[in-house]
């Protein structure tokens, strides 16, 4: 059974690689890579912790609801673990 | 719209951040790139394979420039501001030094192929 | 590609590009100056520039599109490719350095097509450098909410039934598309197919040629 996951919902300041349209939003990890370092502290020249990186799928629907083109279409991006938490 | 009106409507979404936003036609864009820029790409490549910035400082810095920047400069001028930036925070190379060896740059010539001739 | 930046020399015998008669702007005035500070406090030479240019210069779509046809003719090179494509590219001879590559497959039921929202990610070590229209506003904004009209704008109107996926290269990973095998190729050579194989159709934005030209 694929693990369901949702993305957090945090909004920080600086460096990061979680895209804003994919914030609070559920899909399923689609496979783990890594452990690759956090670029969010990569970014700033301090000892940066490597973290599994997982590719999530997500549907449209669940990205853009209603407004979505297609509901049925997917998106594939790597979100880091610590930006991940069970749904 | 007051200045602090739009602060106080800022949602955290920085600007580079662009996945979703409306956006017009996919422009017809493709060009050979100068020998500056190449110079620029290979520089990226080679200060970061050696330890002096990584691309995620690149980045860092390239989305920390005003949001005027994507549209007033070009790919390759955003890039060579970052990697200045970087070298100049891993010490390289002081911002003093960077703005002498500029003016002596601009001293040798009104062209690009003049001003590369040390 | 040809070493274009070779053509003409200067009066003092550099060689420069047409280009280089365009007033000295800021930036290149920058970049001059960056280059050779580091020149002059060892952390490079103008032989390692002028090696890393040349380096880039050499990788080309044309290369993907090797790897794409050897997918479409080799069933242990593909299961490699879906294993480890990094590993797989290496193994055929391309000097992709330190890039990790994850290979996309189109099916019947599946169109691929990749973005970078965040920046201008790329799998340039395979491919070469990308295309203006990659770096846009337009294409980094559009494509993960409306692919199939960012699609329709390149000329591709996909099929009723067929799912489109929007790889976006949040993180470490490179993403090429491999495209569906253009029906009438049966027995084709590598080196044939391989032409068939446009640099579009390994972002997702573009189908391959079909055998009779169109």
């Amino acid at each position: 059974m694929p693990e369901l996951v949702r993305v957090r919902a945090d909004m920080p300041p600086g460096h990061v690689r979680t895209p804003a349209y994919l914030r609070g939003k559920c899909g399923v990890i689609e496979r783990t890579l890594g452990p690759f370092r956090n670029p969010e502290q990569l970014a700033y020249g301090v000892k940066a912790q490597a973290l599994p990186l997982h590719r999530v799928r997500f549907t449209m629907a669940e990205v853009w609801g209603a407004d979505a083109e297609t509901p049925t279409d997917t998106i594939e991006a790597e979100i880091y673990a610590h930006w991940l938490e069970p749904a | 719209m007051k200045m602090t009106d739009k602060s106080h409507q800022f949602d955290g979404r920085r600007w580079h951040d662009m996945g979703g936003e409306i956006a017009g036609p996919i422009p017809d864009a493709s060009r050979d790139f100068a020998l500056w820029e190449k110079r620029v790409d290979a520089l990226m490549i080679i200060c970061s394979s050696k330890g002096h910035f990584t691309v995620d400082g690149l980045r860092r810095v390239l989305e920390d420039m005003p949001p005027s920047s994507f549209e007033e400069m070009s790919y390759y001028e955003r890039w060579i501001a970052s990697i200045a930036q970087n070298l100049i925070e891993d010490g390289v190379f002081s911002t003093s030094e960077l703005g002498q060896r500029i003016t002596e740059v601009k001293r040798r010539g009104a062209t690009y192929g003049e001003a590369a001739d040390a | 590609m040809p070493h274009d930046h070779h053509e003409h020399l200067s009066p003092s015998g550099h060689p420069f590009r047409a280009d280089d008669d365009g007033h000295l702007t800021y930036w290149q005035a920058m970049e001059i100056a960056v280059r050779e500070l580091l020149i002059e406090k060892g952390v490079t030479t103008a032989a390692e520039i002028m090696g890393q240019i040349d380096a880039m210069d050499a990788r080309h779509p044309s290369h993907g599109a090797k790897v794409v046809a050897r997918i479409w003719t080799d069933p242990d090179f593909r299961a490699a490719m879906q294993a480890d494509a990094s590993e797989a590219t290496r193994e055929m001879g391309y000097d992709i350095g330190p890039m990790k590559l994850i290979a996309v497959e189109n099916t019947a039921a599946l169109h691929n097509i990749v973005v970078c929202t965040l920046c201008s990610c790329y799998p340039r070590n395979l491919l070469g450098l990308p295309p203006d229209w990659y770096k846009s506003r337009a294409y980094r904004s559009r494509t993960v909410r409306e692919p199939r009209r960012v699609l329709a704008e390149f000329g591709v109107n996909l099929p009723a039934g067929v799912e489109v996926r929007v790889h976006d290269s949040t993180a470490d990973m490179r993403y090429i598309v491999i495209p569906s095998r253009p029906t009438g190729t049966a027995g084709w050579s590598a080196d044939a197919l391989a032409a068939l194989v446009t640099r579009d159709s390994m972002i997702g934005t573009g189908l391959p040629k079909s055998p009779e030209g169109g």
